[in-house]
């Protein structure tokens, strides 16, 4: 049976993303010990996956080098997938963690919505980060074809990826219209350091299609991809590929801020200027509090790192530069709303949730999500809704509700991790 | 550290870059990872331990998200096909 572990830190940050990375070595310099839990194998989050391999004296290479000095325990591979009472309970490869803290900081992150249309299942259909993420993690793309698919920035991120390493990128389809798409680069190009970055974007895709008003319709092949159908300023073509990356911008992963009983605003964790969630002592930075970008999730993550270590005049000095970037959050939200035709593309026998194999039809009989779970079982398979939820709050409109313990499907021997003060009694 | 690792895939050798996830392996492979509820084939679709699609057996324990495991020397991972 696996040993449960027992872990203390006066501040216990979840998430070693870039925003968790930042909190963690804010806080640690007060000299108070501070954990920092992850689920994967390595620290650096979504945008720093890998970064391990990188050059040297590169932002990340520098966040990632003082982390590495730092006294910062780094918990890697364990899941929190408990928060009661004032402790988290997590689960790695061989054991179960139960971690008491003093103040706890929320760094999350976010994850790709996925709109479901025919062949969306099909392998080789991938999330546009998921398909980043996979040559991060050793994927050899060299040579194959790649249409990059959605809506966001994250698209280009994607396909100059792609490109570099090896793959030859067919097209990119954002779904937003031409001139928000304009309105978007011309905004971006005041936020500090914003220019540089278009501009070597612009460079990196010279040559690869970008059109907008365009987004796929269906994907075909025989057990694996083989082609998708995009429509484009209304004509429909087919393109062959080997992949199809595919993501509809980001939404923020708010399930373990909601478990610790942290309000909501708008569906971001609401905060205070300090980072302080509805909850007292329990901190919130990076993505949960709205889709804003690397350079907001660091500055938030240093301002969460020092006011829970309360060293309140270190956090103000920041506020300035958390404005400046917080100018991301309603540049982007502006640019890629989501047009009601992508609430169109699943047919009646388009599968929503992926778990459980359960149709867009059978979905269309039920009025709410918790009616829909309770007959099709809808969202209750392993993934517990992370995929499905979000988009059926898109494609019905449905109210999504709480969080059930545990976040993430669990070993039995894993449970003997949750508090036992908090286990409810018969 | 050597600069990439063996496993086996459904008996089959793989080599990939040391580092790599057990999903990579699979895709290396040729092979899907896991069948759904009503038969169909699957791969990752996340890249990031959130949609589950990856499930493959590594080493006799069924059901691992195979995108959040890197390849060990000699690792026995079995996939649907
Ligand atoms: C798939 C994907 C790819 C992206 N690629 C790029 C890119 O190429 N370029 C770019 O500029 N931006 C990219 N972004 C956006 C980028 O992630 C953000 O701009 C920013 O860096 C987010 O930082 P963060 O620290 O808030 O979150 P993240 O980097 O998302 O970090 C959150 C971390 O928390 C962990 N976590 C969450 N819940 C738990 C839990 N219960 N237990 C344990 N650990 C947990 C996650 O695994 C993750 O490691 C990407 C986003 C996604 C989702
Ligand atoms: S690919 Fe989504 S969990 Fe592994």
């Amino acid at each position: 049976m696996d040993s449960v572990k027992h872990l203390r830190f006066d501040v216990a940050v979840v998430g070693a993303g870039p925003a968790g990375i930042a909190a963690a070595l804010a806080a640690a310099d007060s000299g108070k010990t501070v954990g920092l839990i992850d689920d994967n194998p390595a620290a650096g989050g979504q945008i720093w996956r890998g970064a391990q391999n990188v050059q040297r004296h590169s932002v990340s290479a520098v966040w990632l080098e003082r982390l590495n000095k730092s006294a910062i325990q780094l918990v890697r591979g364990a899941r929190v997938f408990h928060a009661a009472d004032g402790e988290l309970a997590a689960e790695s490869d061989d054991s179960a963690i139960q971690i008491s803290y003093g103040k706890l900081i929320l760094a999350t992150g976010a994850r790709e919505l996925y709109l479901p249309f025919p062949g969306w299942t099909l392998p080789n259909v991938m999330g546009a980060g998921g398909l980043q993420a996979l040559v991060k993690s050793g994927l050899d793309i060299a040579g194959k074809r790649i249409v990059v698919a959605g809506t966001g920035p994250l698209l280009l991120a994607v396909a100059a990826y792609a490109r570099k390493c090896g793959a030859k990128v067919v097209g990119i389809c954002e779904q937003t219209t031409r001139p928000r798409m304009a309105r978007f680069g011309m905004k971006m190009m005041l936020v500090p350091g914003k220019a540089a970055e278009a501009l070597h974007f612009a460079y990196e895709l010279r040559g690869i299609p970008h059109w907008t008003d365009c987004w796929p319709v269906a994907a075909f092949g025989n057990r694996r991809l083989e082609s998708v159908r995009i429509s484009r300023q209304g004509q429909t073509s087919e393109i062959e590929c080997d992949y199809l990356a595919c993501g509809f911008h980001l939404i923020p992963n708010v399930e373990l801020p909601r478990m610790c009983g942290c309000q909501l605003k708008n569906g971001f964790v609401d905060v205070n200027e300090y980072q302080q969630t509805s909850v007292a002592g329990t901190y919130c930075a990076g993505e949960p509090t709205g889709i804003g970008g690397l350079e907001l999730a660091l500055v938030e993550g240093e301002i969460a790192g020092y006011a829970a270590t309360n060293w309140e005049d270190r956090a103000k000095h920041l506020f300035p530069k958390r404005a400046r970037y917080q100018t991301v959050v309603r540049i982007l939200k502006a640019a890629f709303p989501l047009r009601p035709e992508l609430k169109n593309l699943a047919r009646p026998d388009t599968l929503v949730c992926r778990c459980e194999d359960v149709s867009h039809e059978r979905l269309c009989e039920y009025t709410s999500w918790r009616a829909a779970k309770l007959h099709t079982r809808c969202g209750m398979g392993p993934c517990q809704g992370r995929v499905c939820a979000p988009a059926a709050e898109f494609l019905f409109g449905w109210q999504i509700d709480s969080v059930r313990p545990p976040l993430y499907p669990v070993r039995c021997s894993s449970l003997a991790a949750i508090p036992s003060h908090s286990v409810p009694r018969n | 550290m050597s600069e990439s690792v063996s496993v086996r895939v459904n008996g089959k050798p793989v080599t990939v870059r040391a580092g790599a996830t057990v999903a990579v392996a699979v895709l290396a492979s040729g092979a899907t990872c896991r069948t759904s509820v009503t038969g169909q084939p699957r791969s990752p679709l996340c890249g990031m331990g959130t949609c589950f699609e990856c499930r493959v057996a590594i080493n006799g324990e069924p059901q691992r998200r195979s995108c959040q495991v890197l390849c060990e020397a000699n690792m026995e991972i079995e996939a649907n096909g």
